[in-house]
């Protein structure tokens, strides 16, 4: 347990707190973990989470911006009014939890089928595509000079490391195929303007209240390239969680998503919003058979991994529907 | 020649047990794990009920689209070669016909509630 190095951890940075309580391990790998815990305040229980790798996990995975980075951007999402958890405090070797931060606990849904379904995101459901479209465009607003170190990349080096991703898995997958040569035939080039991307936008990545969109979460994927790309992403069907006629997360449609983001003064091109989610639903199915591979090879040898393998069969169907549609 | 049950009616009658007997008895985490254990056993199930047939119909399809023979897995990849080279696309006859035919009968084993799925099923398969 982790309590008594929270305890002191706290206690330094956090005046009047006396200690923490209900410490409990929420998500994530061997690598990365997210806790929730309540700091004891006289002026009453503050809600908080930690993000951190454990000592000796270190080094990040090539695509991952690193934690540091992360708490960085949320902090800089917070101030330009993007909803965001607000960062507490950054992690250093004297708190002895590993690299990573501590950050404001928002109290919200993310459980996509839930925010899809239940009476309570009702009547937020209908304003979120709009409202969505709103905070991207803040989003892709944020100053580059101010960002964190970040990779860099355009349509043609994505599609590039794609197809090394699915040729490593040799995995012979005609739909896939014909996705990789309409990705080539459509590459639009560099953008117009490079800005901050967040790069994994969607339901699912949101905490969601009975208002609307009151955090973005899960910045690891954070680069620089086309803001388009999260346009396209949070379209991709595997988001829509059944609810396959709204585009946007299953809450509503493009139209309103882009109504959103240009009301916010930004511009949309469609035509690069619909190549970033063919290239989005071809990500995921090439993740699907990472997922595959990795049971296959251990250590993670679960059922769950074995079944996402499984999956990849749901971004083959949604590529025909989008490449080479049926009469209707 | 095996005898029999058959492993379809093994693997179902594991299922059922599990769905019916195990599944009322735990809950939380545990619950969860038994979920997509059933769930992989009714996958096993229905693909073993349906493969043989859907890979003869690919072969065939794949025949006639290649002009060579093989299996189902080297006609695959050597459809997936012509492809990635430019010579066979969208505007080759057969090619939608065919990846759509395969791409329902993966779907019917793999995940047959997957909303997409369900709404071509209803334009007739």
């Amino acid at each position: 347990m982790i309590e008594a190095e929270l305890s002191r951890s706290v206690a330094r940075w956090c005046p009047g707190a006396t200690g923490v309580a209900g410490v409990a391990r929420l998500s994530g790998g061997a690598s990365q973990e997210t806790w929730r815990f309540d700091i004891a305040h006289p002026d009453g229980v503050i809600g908080a989470i930690l993000r951190r790798s454990p000592k000796g996990y270190g080094a990040a995975p090539t695509r991952a911006a690193g934690l540091a980075a992360e708490a960085q951007l949320m902090q800089l999402a917070y101030e330009a009014g993007v909803p965001s958890p607000r960062v507490m405090h950054v992690l250093v070797p004297d708190d002895d939890l590993g690299t990573g931060f501590v950050m404001q606990r928002v109290e919200g849904e993310t459980i996509a089928r839930k925010i899809l379904r239940d009476d309570e995101f009702a009547a937020a459901r209908p304003l979120l595509a709009r409202q969505i479209g709103g905070v991207l465009a803040k989003l892709h607003r944020l100053p580059l000079d101010k960002l964190p170190e970040l990779r860099s990349r355009d349509a043609s080096q994505e599609i590039a490391e794609f197809e090394r991703d699915y040729r490593s898995l040799d995995w012979p997958k005609p739909v896939f195929e014909l996705a990789l040569r309409w990705l080539r035939d459509h590459d639009p080039g560099p953008a117009a303007e490079t800005t901050l991307v967040h790069g994994d936008f969607r339901n699912g990545n949101l905490i969601i209240g009975a208002d609307g969109v009151r955090a973005v979460l899960d910045w690891e994927l954070a680069h620089l390239g086309d803001p388009m790309e999260d346009l396209g992403w949070v379209c991709v069907n595997s988001w829509r969680f059944g609810e396959i006629d709204k585009p946007v997360g299953g809450f509503g449609s493009r139209e309103e998503l882009f109504a959103g983001y240009e009301s916010a003064g930004r511009k949309v091109d469609p035509s690069r919003v619909k190549f970033w989610e063919v290239m989005g639903t071809l990500r995921w199915g090439i993740m699907c058979g990472g997922m595959m591979q990795r049971f296959r090879e251990g250590p993670d040898h679960s059922m769950e991994r074995a079944m996402i393998g499984r999956r990849a069969s749901e971004t083959e169907i949604d590529l025909l529907r989008l490449l080479a549609p049926r009469g209707s | 020649m095996q005898d029999e049950p058959t492993p379809i009616e093994l693997t179902k009658s594991v299922s059922d047990f599990l769905r019916n007997d195990i599944a009322p008895l735990i809950s939380g985490h545990q619950a969860f794990k038994l979920r997509v254990a059933v769930n992989i056993l009714d996958l096993v199930t229905r693909q073993l009920t349906r493969e043989e047939g859907s890979d003869a119909a690919e072969v065939e399809r794949l025949r006639g689209l290649l002009g060579v023979d093989g299996s189902v897995t080297d006609l695959n990849r050597a459809l997936a070669e012509r492809i990635a080279k430019g010579e066979v696309d969208l505007a080759t006859p057969g090619l939608a016909e065919h990846l759509w035919a395969t791409t329902m009968d993966k779907l019917a084993v793999d995940q047959p509630n997957y909303a997409s799925y369900k709404r071509e099923l209803s334009r007739g398969g």
